[in-house]
């Protein structure tokens, strides 16, 4: 039997780490990776709170967040490619204008 | 030390020095292969919590799709090594530390607030008939959160249209006429 808490523990180091790596790395595609992280730390304590109230509501919410996810990795990979082909750098740090 | 505290504590191990890793490595490629291993073993702790359904959701479209969309756009960039730059040492100087409290923190409050003893589960599968399992998934999902779902395939319908209209060579300039 593993506490509730040991799950949360664990989910929040996840969720710490793709802050983290949100702000450390400078390659946008590692960026983007890093919110990925964020979210499924996040799933993490959606499963552990359903299985410890029983109730599954809380799995319908992963799938959802799922959704989003793949729906905002699809456009988020769009708008990294048309990025790098009007600016030929993936480093955010040189990415800083609205207009060429 | 039971068998449920055992194997949490491996696939934890796994997801963290995967975390770690991602982190750690410079080549966008690496950070990619190790967010797979994090979802792998996220996907054995669902297991774990006897969510079977969601275990396999999260290999087929996290680990499977969505990873393999990140590699091909890796690959189609050439991305290569990050360089390193005045801002990313200031990001280093604050975000190692933030990290680091801002996980001890979820870790000290949780820990001192929830009564560790007091909430036991983790359930290996086969002992919880009929609760995560597929059919109760999806009788909930289509009955009481109809709505969502169906507006989640207007989401996912916008999303492909974004991504096609986005990734989609820009027009070229009519060729002039010659006069």
């Amino acid at each position: 039997m593993v506490p509730l808490s040991y799950y949360l523990v664990l989910s929040g180091f996840l969720f710490a780490c793709g802050v983290a790596g949100f702000l450390i790395k400078r390659n946008i595609i590692t960026i983007f990776m890093s919110i990925e992280l964020m979210l499924n730390g996040v799933n993490l304590s959606f499963v552990a709170f359903a299985a410890h109230w029983h109730a599954l509501a809380g799995q319908i919410f992963v799938f959802f967040v799922m959704v989003v996810a793949a729906a905002e990795a699809a456009v988020g990979l769009a708008i990294i490619i048309a990025v790098y082909r009007t600016r030929e750098t993936l480093n955010v740090d040189q990415v800083n204008l609205l207009k060429l | 030390m039971s068998v449920h505290l055992i194997l949490f504590l491996a696939f934890g191990a796994v997801a963290v020095a995967g975390a770690v890793n991602l982190l750690a490595q410079t080549h966008p490629i690496n950070s990619a292969l190790s967010l797979i291993a994090v979802m792998a073993a996220l996907a054995g702790e669902y297991l774990l919590l006897g969510a079977e359904f969601v275990a396999a959701v999260q290999v087929i479209v996290y680990a499977g799709a969505i990873m393999v969309l990140f590699v091909f756009t890796i690959m189609l960039l050439n991305a290569g090594v990050e360089e390193c730059t005045q801002g990313s040492r200031v990001a280093v100087l604050f975000g190692i530390p933030g990290m680091l409290l801002g996980s001890i923190l979820v870790a000290w409050v949780v820990l001192r607030h929830s009564g560790t003893e007091a909430v036991l589960m983790g359930v290996l599968p086969g002992q919880t008939k009929g609760w995560g399992d597929p059919a109760a998934v999806g009788e909930l999902l289509f009955h009481d959160f109809l709505l969502p779902f169906e507006i989640t395939s207007v989401l996912i319908l916008i999303a492909i249209m974004g991504a096609v209209v986005l990734a989609s060579k820009p027009p070229t300039a009519p060729a002039r006429k010659v006069d």
